[in-house]
């Protein structure tokens, strides 16, 4: 493979790598809040609203079950009005965080779900309001659940700009296609989906052993 | 749970209790009795339909949320799971409600580092609840339930996941903060061990209703309404220990010459100060029977001695109902549990 192959390479996994943190960070950003509001107006939460609940819910689910390739698409009219354009890595943040953020709202959701109601309740016996439930108890107590989630959100999202790659996102998705699958090339093709697989298995052995390490801390196993 | 619709299930009906300042207050019931939502009523975790909480004359359900919330600060609990976060170490736990409070950095230090003094949880200060044992746990929790210098502590089923040696030291770390500060404590349990070691008065609770009232002495000493003589029952061993499984006991003898044959087990249950005086060796002397004791306990019921003995009276049958008068003078339990056949060897 050629040096300027390589450096083209290299440059589309920066672009992916861009991507994927920018939109995955706006996705934690947005996302834990809208796992918290998820949590708590559900039945028997701290603000029980259950029409609110599901009005929510309606609309994660909408976008949830929006193949990624279509949202991308529809939502090119929004792109264009905040980045400009709908074209390179920047315009592809944007339809991979819509992407991403309900997938994380869920996640936190369950992780938050699996705090035990006990300590949520000896909290409200010692006069914590539910903002100080939610801050000092709920995600300090789910931190371990929200990281593996995060984890998970941000290994869908290598998936997401690949796809967005092609629909010229930029990055190693739109490199297999130019090069690997349109000029005919093998080993690019070769290079990026070992790039992508490193990438996945790099992503979830950080995620993995942060888990790891906070568990440990707490002593648990 | 309700029958039919529009039918409603009253966990707790016509409960009506004052609980003095300063005492330490049992609860009990068999499960499903309504001690936890009666406990939880107490800083409204769970909301009475219909009625009012009053504490210091002031009615919690009639507070709004901000109002509620700082008069919960006035009642410390304690659970049965502990209920700590596994997120904090046992000094970040303890100090959880001082900085819900808001108290200052170095005020949380300091009052932390006394309370796990006061627990004996020093030593244990960095560690993480996971890493600790159910007692120390419940030291946590009890730190961290009186931490912000409450009036009331509540107690949901504390000792109920300890074993007894724990559940011991527990309940004497309560005694001790209920005496060193004048501390209230509402504790609910299904044990009556816990009840005699540090209660001062009982309610008993069945089906969400009040069945019994009284001090710890009374109600196990003479328990009134079926469940607590269920409840008493069970942890006085009123029934004989299993070694007796085996001795053949024979009804009331039709006629005085079968009864010659045999000897009489009676159970003597013994109350207060009675439980002192030498009751058993009066009658051998006054009587001139023999006992041979095959089974006995004593406990104390907050500092007062109640005893069981099973005996086996042997001598002419004048002998023993004399023996049996004698007894009856006394402020005594007298049971004849049956006969047994003479020389009947008792492994015990």
């Amino acid at each position: 493979m050629s040096g300027a192959m390589q450096a083209l390479l290299f440059e589309a996994f920066c672009d992916t790598v861009f991507m994927i943190v920018v939109a995955g960070f706006l996705a934690v950003l947005f996302g834990v809040p809208l796992g918290v509001v998820l949590t708590l107006t559900a039945r028997g939460g701290l603000k029980q609203n259950l029409y609110f609940n599901r009005f929510l819910g309606v609309i994660v689910n909408a976008t949830r079950s929006t193949p990624f390739i279509i949202l991308m698409v529809a939502i090119i009219p929004l792109t264009r009005f905040l980045v400009g354009t709908s074209i390179g890595t920047t315009a592809a943040i944007v339809p991979l965080f819509l992407a991403a953020l309900p997938f994380m709202g869920r996640v936190v959701e369950g992780a938050l779900r699996e705090v035990d109601g006990g300590v949520i309740e000896a909290s409200q016996s010692m006069g914590a309001t539910p903002f100080q439930i939610v801050f000092r108890v709920l995600l300090p107590e789910a931190l371990p659940g929200l990281v593996g989630g995060a984890t998970l959100m941000l290994i869908s999202l290598v998936g997401y700009s690949a796809m967005a790659g092609a629909l010229g996102g930029g990055g190693l998705g739109d490199v297999a296609i130019r090069y690997g699958h349109q000029r005919f090339r093998p080993d690019v093709m070769a290079a990026t989906v070992v790039i992508l697989i490193v990438l996945v298995q790099g992503v979830q052995s950080a995620g993995d052993l942060v888990v790891r390490l906070i568990r440990k801390r707490r002593g648990i196993k | 749970m309700g029958s039919g619709s529009g039918e409603k299930f009253h966990a707790l009906k016509g409960v009506s209790i004052e609980i003095p300042d300063g005492c330490i207050f049992g609860v009990i019931g068999r499960s499903g009795a309504g001690k936890s939502t009666l406990v939880r009523t107490i800083n409204l975790l769970e909301r009475p339909t219909s009625g009012r909480v009053l504490i210091d004359g002031v009615d919690m359900t009639t507070l709004p949320a901000a109002e509620l919330r700082e008069a919960r600060k006035g009642i410390g609990m304690i659970f049965q799971s502990f209920n700590l976060l596994s997120s904090r170490t046992v000094a970040g736990n303890v100090a959880f409600p001082l900085q819900l409070a808001g108290w200052s950095r170095s005020a949380v230090g300091d009052r932390v580092r006394e309370l796990l003094e006061l627990v004996e949880l020093t030593e244990k200060r960095n560690d993480y609840p996971a890493q600790l044992s159910g007692g120390q746990k419940q030291r946590v929790g009890i730190a961290r339930a009186i931490a912000a210098g409450p009036k009331i502590l509540l107690c949901d089923e504390a000792t109920s996941a300890l074993d007894p040696q724990t559940t011991r030291s527990i309940l004497e770390l309560l005694q001790e903060i209920n005496l060193k500060f004048g501390l209230t404590i509402v504790l609910i349990t299904h044990e009556m061990s816990v009840i005699r070691e540090i209660c001062r008065e009982v309610v008993v609770l069945d089906g969400g209703c009040v069945v019994e009232r009284g001090t710890a002495f009374e109600v196990f000493t003479r328990p009134g309404a079926p469940v607590t003589r269920e409840l008493v029952s069970g942890f006085m061993a009123k029934d004989l220990p299993p070694q007796f499984a085996d001795m053949q006991f024979f009804p009331k003898p039709a006629s005085e010459d079968i009864a010659a044959g045999l000897n009489i087990v009676l159970r003597i249950s013994f109350l207060g100060d009675t439980a002192a005086s030498p009751v058993i060796s009066g009658m051998i002397r006054k009587c001139g029977v023999d006992a041979n004791i095959l089974y006995g306990t004593i406990d104390h019921i907050q500092g007062v001695p109640y005893g069981m003995l099973v005996v086996e009276l042997s001598g002419e049958s004048s002998e023993r109902s004399a023996a049996l008068n004698y007894l009856r003078n006394f402020n005594l339990e007298l049971e004849v549990i049956g006969y047994v056949r003479r020389n009947a060897s008792v492994a015990v």
